[in-house]
């Protein structure tokens, strides 16, 4: 089916702030003023943005340490995601979780997740509650290259395969498990493969042409909403900056980088795509663009002047009643 | 109220709690049993039988036989109660945390902290610990000391079948996570229980017994032990006051600390491994904020730093005993075969 205008624009426009979101957060933490680990989605936007078009407020997701792209994707507030990643009062997570830990379960977000894995058993949970409580809701498990080698995935895929759990696993594959080779770390070599030895159907998409992604993640869901019990994909592409930041990534090739800006850009390809074949127009995207940057120039001056947590928030939060 | 096995009264509470809430769902290894299998249907009813009964009733849709994947269905536990379930767990034997602590300590205990007071995950995870069986090291651990460290986790360890029922229907009504610790070796012990569903609540310890002479805090099984001994050194004259805190967090300091204010004595028993167990936290309480009142050393009562051993004989040697602890109370009451170190101490 034809994807239609305001969908596409909506593509892009959920591409647009995680790309500027990220660009800003990798430049302001030059500056000292952000604390902690910061793991960045810039280069993976096709992925986090194409899915969760799918998505509907009775679906969840859950992402992993390079959260921000998912979060964003699924309705995060993005005000509220800058100051958290600043520690500051009015976070998200009221500054306790970080940049690691954004989380949101009123817009179905179950949280970026600090522990490499730790997050595909927690997807067959809310999967299981949408089953049983029949809310017709579907789960998807974000997780990384790193991630398709823990058990808790590979668990998580027997389990979700034995219940015929609505769950979408997304191996998102930047190429490098901190500064391991995807090639080298995944027996095999064939994601597709292996999730296809748990009875589970997938497909291994280009993450750097959001159509592709788009394409495969509705047909996937489509037979998730079907109840045909999980669905895999392997999704490709590049993370233009290190594992966290401050990682000099001196694993990769020389020029590696600069080259995957130049020709691995999903942004770049959905422009030329979709104003090249005359479905939009240079203009909207460029309104878009300037609408953005307000947005993250207007995110990032919140956070700065947000004061930090009271520090009566200390011990609270640690229970419901104690 | 009649007479009720620990295997009963537990059995009732998630009877009870299944019947007025559906989104109770009880899963784990065998929790049903036959699960795919031709033969009998609900064959186990878990590992010791605590379960039989409720996928009759309940349908394994509430009752979930899971594949051996702990990692898998106790993330999944949590991942169903941030999303509107309240899931009774049921990891085997505690000893198996170790293939999937990190769902337990890392997700589901840190939710509501991490998310910034956003996360609700009303979670029970059952857990058979304890020594005493011919379980040997790896199925035989009393590990509660490990999760009472965690924050976010509240931790109870019943001690009758009276205790099992009202804290288990606790549990389960919580909107904390909570792992619940049953002896493998208690069972079949029988105790007056209400027929109706009641609750014990969390952080209120329990005086069994109470004397002016020495405050024993026993924790588990080991509580049926201290009382045992409190019968026979009554007999010497001693007079013990009895502590079951029946759960380790939170933990009712305040009661422990004003029993140690009355009598100047203080006995812990803990069946867990003496290096940062109960034993010395409980201990420690005491020697910041009631030292002052103490008229003699305390005396913690454990195992050895040693795993549990597989022969009878060495594992008799092991788990601490009612003689051990009459042993403590004389000490610590300045008589007995480790008097003379107390000397002057009264």
């Amino acid at each position: 089916m034809k994807i239609d205008k305001q969908r596409l624009l909506d593509g892009y426009r959920t591409m647009r702030v995680i790309r500027e979101f990220e660009e800003r957060v990798h430049k302001e933490f030059m500056t000292g003023q952000i604390p902690g680990f910061v793991h960045l989605y810039a280069g993976e936007e096709a992925s986090a943005a194409a899915v969760c078009q799918q998505l509907g407020e009775y679906d969840t997701v859950a992402s992993t340490h390079r959260g921000h792209g998912h979060s964003i994707a699924k309705g995060c507030d993005v005000m509220g995601m800058m100051k958290e990643i600043y520690g500051r009062e009015g976070g998200l997570c009221g500054g306790k979780g970080g940049s690691m830990h954004i989380a949101d379960l009123d817009v179905g977000m179950l949280g970026a997740n600090g522990i490499v894995g730790g997050g595909a058993p927690l997807v067959c949970g809310a999967a299981l509650t949408a089953k049983t409580l029949k809310t017709g809701g579907l789960s998807v498990a974000f997780f990384g290259d790193g991630a398709f080698n823990q058990g808790t995935t590979l668990e998580s895929m027997n389990f979700a395969r034995v219940y015929d759990l609505p769950v979408l696993f997304v191996l998102e594959d930047n190429g490098y498990a901190e500064s391991t080779a995807s090639s080298w770390s995944i027996g095999g070599h064939d994601p597709v493969r292996r999730a296809e030895g748990f009875g589970i159907k997938g497909a291994r998409v280009d993450g750097h042409d959001y159509f592709a992604v788009y394409r495969a993640a509705e047909e996937a869901v489509a037979a998730i909403r079907n109840g045909e019990g999980p669905r895999f994909i392997h999704i490709e592409f590049t993370r233009y900056y290190g594992h966290f930041e401050g990682d000099a990534a001196t694993y990769k090739k020389p020029g590696e980088v600069q080259d995957e800006r130049r020709y691995l850009d999903a942004l770049k390809f959905f422009r030329a795509r979709t104003t090249g074949g005359g479905m939009l127009k240079a203009e909207d995207l460029d309104a878009i663009d300037a609408e953005v940057d307000t947005l993250i120039d207007a995110a990032v001056r919140e956070a700065k002047a947000a004061p930090p947590p009271a520090l009566s928030t200390l011990t609270t939060d640690v229970y419901l009643s104690y | 109220m009649s007479v009720k096995s620990i295997r009963e009264a537990l059995n009732e509470a998630m009877r009870d709690e299944m019947r007025r809430d559906p989104t109770v769902i009880i899963m784990g290894e065998d929790v049903a049993g036959g699960m795919g299998a031709g033969g009998e249907q609900d064959a186990w009813g878990g590992v010791m039988g605590v379960t039989k009964g409720l996928m009759p009733e309940f349908g394994r849709e509430r009752v979930l036989d899971t594949p051996i994947s702990e990692s898998a269905f106790i993330g999944a536990a949590a991942g169903a109660a941030m999303t509107g379930l309240r899931p009774i767990a049921q990891l085997m034997f505690v000893d198996f945390f170790g293939v999937c602590g990190d769902q337990i300590i890392n997700q589901l205990a840190k939710f509501r902290y991490m998310f910034g007071g956003k996360a609700k995950t009303p979670c029970v995870i059952r857990t058979l610990y304890g020594a005493g069986t011919r379980a040997a090291s790896q199925h035989s651990q009393c590990v509660y000391p490990v999760f009472t460290h965690f924050p976010g986790l509240k931790v109870v360890i019943p001690s009758s079948a009276y205790e099992a029922k009202g804290l288990m229907t606790q549990a389960i009504r919580d909107d904390d996570p909570v792992i619940f610790f049953e002896h493998k070796a208690m069972f079949d012990e029988t105790g007056e229980v209400p027929d109706e569903p009641y609750t014990i609540p969390f952080g209120v310890a329990n005086l069994t017994r109470e004397g002016k002479d020495v405050t024993v805090v026993a924790i588990g099984r080991m509580v049926g032990f201290a009382n045992q001994a409190a019968d026979a050194l009554a007999k010497e004259g001693i007079e013990c006051t009895v502590i079951d805190p029946r759960t380790t967090s939170p933990l009712d300091s305040e009661t422990i600390i004003a029993s140690v204010r009355k009598t100047g004595r203080l006995v812990v028993v803990d069946e867990a491994s003496p290096r940062c167990g109960l034993a010395s936290d409980i201990s420690a309480i005491i020697a910041e904020d009631a030292f002052d009142a103490l008229k003699a050393p305390i005396k913690r009562v454990t195992p050895p730093h040693s795993p549990v051993p597989f022969s009878p004989v060495l594992e008799d040697a092991y788990v601490p005993s009612v003689a051990d602890i009459q042993e403590s109370v004389r000490s610590v009451m300045g008589s007995g075969a480790s008097a003379r170190v107390l000397e002057g101490a009264d």
